[in-house]
């Protein structure tokens, strides 16, 4: 259980976090997206207390980070896979967690095969990993306590597609286990086929957050039918909005239940009707952080 | 009718579903961290990186050969304790603070104090632990030294067929133990003020060579300043406890110079650390 409330992250007059609040749910994934800068890596670190709040607070199972007696036994946190001893070995980067939580040097065996890295890669050191390499170790750190609660920042980040498939697999074990995830990503992807609720962030506002089905419905339906006129018709009467897609198609904003009763009520014949998920999440994003994203930050700002 | 994305000024209210979360029994909260572990693993993170690893070399390799060149080398009056200790003692004080200093500086530079600080959220404890660890190293960094300084007194006076000579006396160990100390500490003051690895070295020996020479070239030209320079010095300051010439002037001295050089800036590096985000 992750809870934010209010929190704001000043520097130097810049609002990096601006009264972000929201919270994560055991039993499920919540991802955390946003463009890059968009203040998600700052809340995070906010989050374990790695960066003081300027206003508002932030509490992992019901206190505040600080205040966790051992942290790595109730929190595994990774932020970022490259902070780590470039000249120690993977396997004793793994020891030296364990030791400072408490724990037997073979639980640090135990996550380096968890993780899957091999014997002689756990013996290498740091230097001379890859970043996926890197990402695993982190896993493996943030594992390593048997935690209920995990913050990762972008894990998925230099992993291939089996070490995504993995980590994937992994998150979705570990949240239907009862334990709190928050994943942050920037790519949509990542976070649409593993989270369960999602926190999106645009210039450090939260722009949308909800369960993952609640924000595909709220990117709309796609219907298609051989009179597609009428039904935008009978759909704009009803104070719908529809966009055209293809020649016979609408992207509607309402969801399919409504879209398919106005067809009914209009005696319109449907040849496809459904939720305009993947897709229209993705437009959803960019959509939602259009206002907020660098590509079109420079035009247009009123000094 | 319309169905617009979520607003951002009204959030819609995650909804807990599975009832799986609650099958969680909640568990004990763990046992705080005592201090003890933390000091373990710090002397532990000193010596188990590549760094580490090749000062202590560097240092056991300078032991071996400045005692064999004593050995070697030295007339046979000089063999003495003092000789074999100062031998093995001079390359030490001069590669262990650069531990103290690394053990700091590499949470930072290195970056692993993403971790370290979010293990141990309260970052004055693990600097303490660090601290510490530091001082015990130094202690025993001197005692390596002394035991390594009297076998070779040993083997020496025997090789030369001299008698083995003990002339330290217990005030001078313990001068040589403060001095060792007051090393670690200088260390440990640099690494918490500058955090950053090859600054810190650098900060390290020119805060022991630079410094300390132009102090004394100042004092050989400056009349003025020849008066001034033990209340300035701490380098200076510290050479009567290396050679156990100490008396209440010199512990003057000492604490005058090492308030300036240490203490004050110590307490600006501690400040800087729990204020400074570790990145």
């Amino acid at each position: 259980m992750i809870d934010v409330t209010a929190l704001t992250r000043t520097y130097a007059g810049h609002r990096a976090v601006d009264d972000v609040t929201f919270t994560a749910l055991p039993g499920r994934v919540t991802g955390f997206l946003g463009p890059n800068g968009a203040g998600k890596s700052t809340t995070m670190r906010v989050l374990v207390g790695l960066t003081p709040a300027t206003s508002g607070s932030a509490t992992v199972l019901g206190r505040r980070y600080a205040d966790l007696p051992n942290p790595g036994r109730e929190v595994g946190v990774l932020l970022d896979a490259s902070a780590q001893h470039a000249g120690r070995t993977g396997l004793e980067t793994l020891r030296i967690a364990a030791r400072t939580m408490g724990l037997p040097a073979r639980r640090a065996d135990e996550m380096v095969e968890r993780v899957s890295l091999t014997g002689p890669e756990a013996r290498r050191r740091v230097k001379n990993y890859s970043l996926g390499m890197r990402q695993r170790l982190g896993i493996a750190t943030a594992l390593l306590g048997d935690p209920e609660v995990l913050i990762l920042d972008e894990p998925a980040n230099g992993l291939d597609p089996a070490g995504i498939r993995w980590m994937r697999d992994l998150l979705r074990g570990f949240a239907d286990d009862g334990g709190t995830v928050l994943l942050s990503s920037h790519l949509l992807h990542e976070i649409e086929v593993v989270a369960d609720d999602l926190v999106v962030i645009g210039q450090g506002r939260i722009v949308a957050q909800g369960s993952k089905a609640e924000l595909l419905t709220a990117a709309g339906t796609l219907v298609r039918s051989p009179g597609v006129a009428a039904l935008a018709q009978a759909l704009e009467a009803e104070g719908v909005h529809v966009a055209p897609v293809g020649p016979d198609g609408l992207r509607v904003e309402a969801d399919p239940d409504l879209v398919g009763r106005i067809a009914l009520a209009s005696a319109t014949p449907l040849t496809e009707l459904r939720a305009a998920d993947g897709a229209g999440l993705e437009e959803m994003f960019l959509e939602l952080t259009a206002d907020t994203a660098r590509e079109s930050a420079p035009e247009g700002v009123a000094a | 009718m319309s169905t617009t994305t979520t607003p951002a000024t009204a959030p819609a209210p995650i909804t807990a579903s599975p009832a799986r979360a609650a099958d969680r029994t909640p568990r004990p909260a763990p046992e705080p961290i005592p201090f003890t572990r933390l000091l373990g693993v710090e002397l532990t993170k000193m010596f188990d990186t590549r760094s580490g690893r090749w000062l202590t070399t560097s240092v056991a390799v300078t032991a071996l050969i400045a005692t064999a060149a004593v050995i070697a080398f030295a007339p046979d009056t000089a063999l003495t304790f003092d000789t074999f200790g100062t031998a093995v003692g001079v390359p030490m004080a001069v590669l262990l603070p650069v531990l103290a200093l690394l053990s700091v500086t590499s949470e930072y530079t290195q970056r692993s104090g993403l971790t370290t600080f979010t293990l141990v959220p309260h970052r004055h404890r693990v600097v303490r632990a660090k601290l510490v660890a530091s001082v015990l190293v130094g202690i025993v960094g001197i005692a390596v030294a002394l035991g390594t300084g009297a076998v070779g007194n040993l083997v020496g006076s025997s090789v030369a067929g001299v008698d083995t000579v003990w002339d330290v006396s217990a005030a001078q160990l313990g001068g040589l133990v403060l001095a060792y100390v007051l090393l670690m500490l200088v260390g440990f003051m640099l690494g918490v003020l500058i955090r950053n690895s090859p600054g810190a070295i650098v900060a390290y020996f020119v805060y022991n060579f630079v410094l300390s020479t132009l102090t004394m070239a100042l004092a050989a030209y400056q009349p003025w300043f020849a008066d001034l320079q033990p209340w300035v010095d701490f380098n200076a300051a510290q050479a009567p406890f290396f050679d156990g010439t100490f008396d209440a002037t010199a512990w003057a001295h000492l604490a005058v110079t090492g308030s300036l050089w240490l203490v004050l800036p110590l307490a600006v590096g501690l400040w800087l650390v729990g204020r400074s985000e570790v990145k």
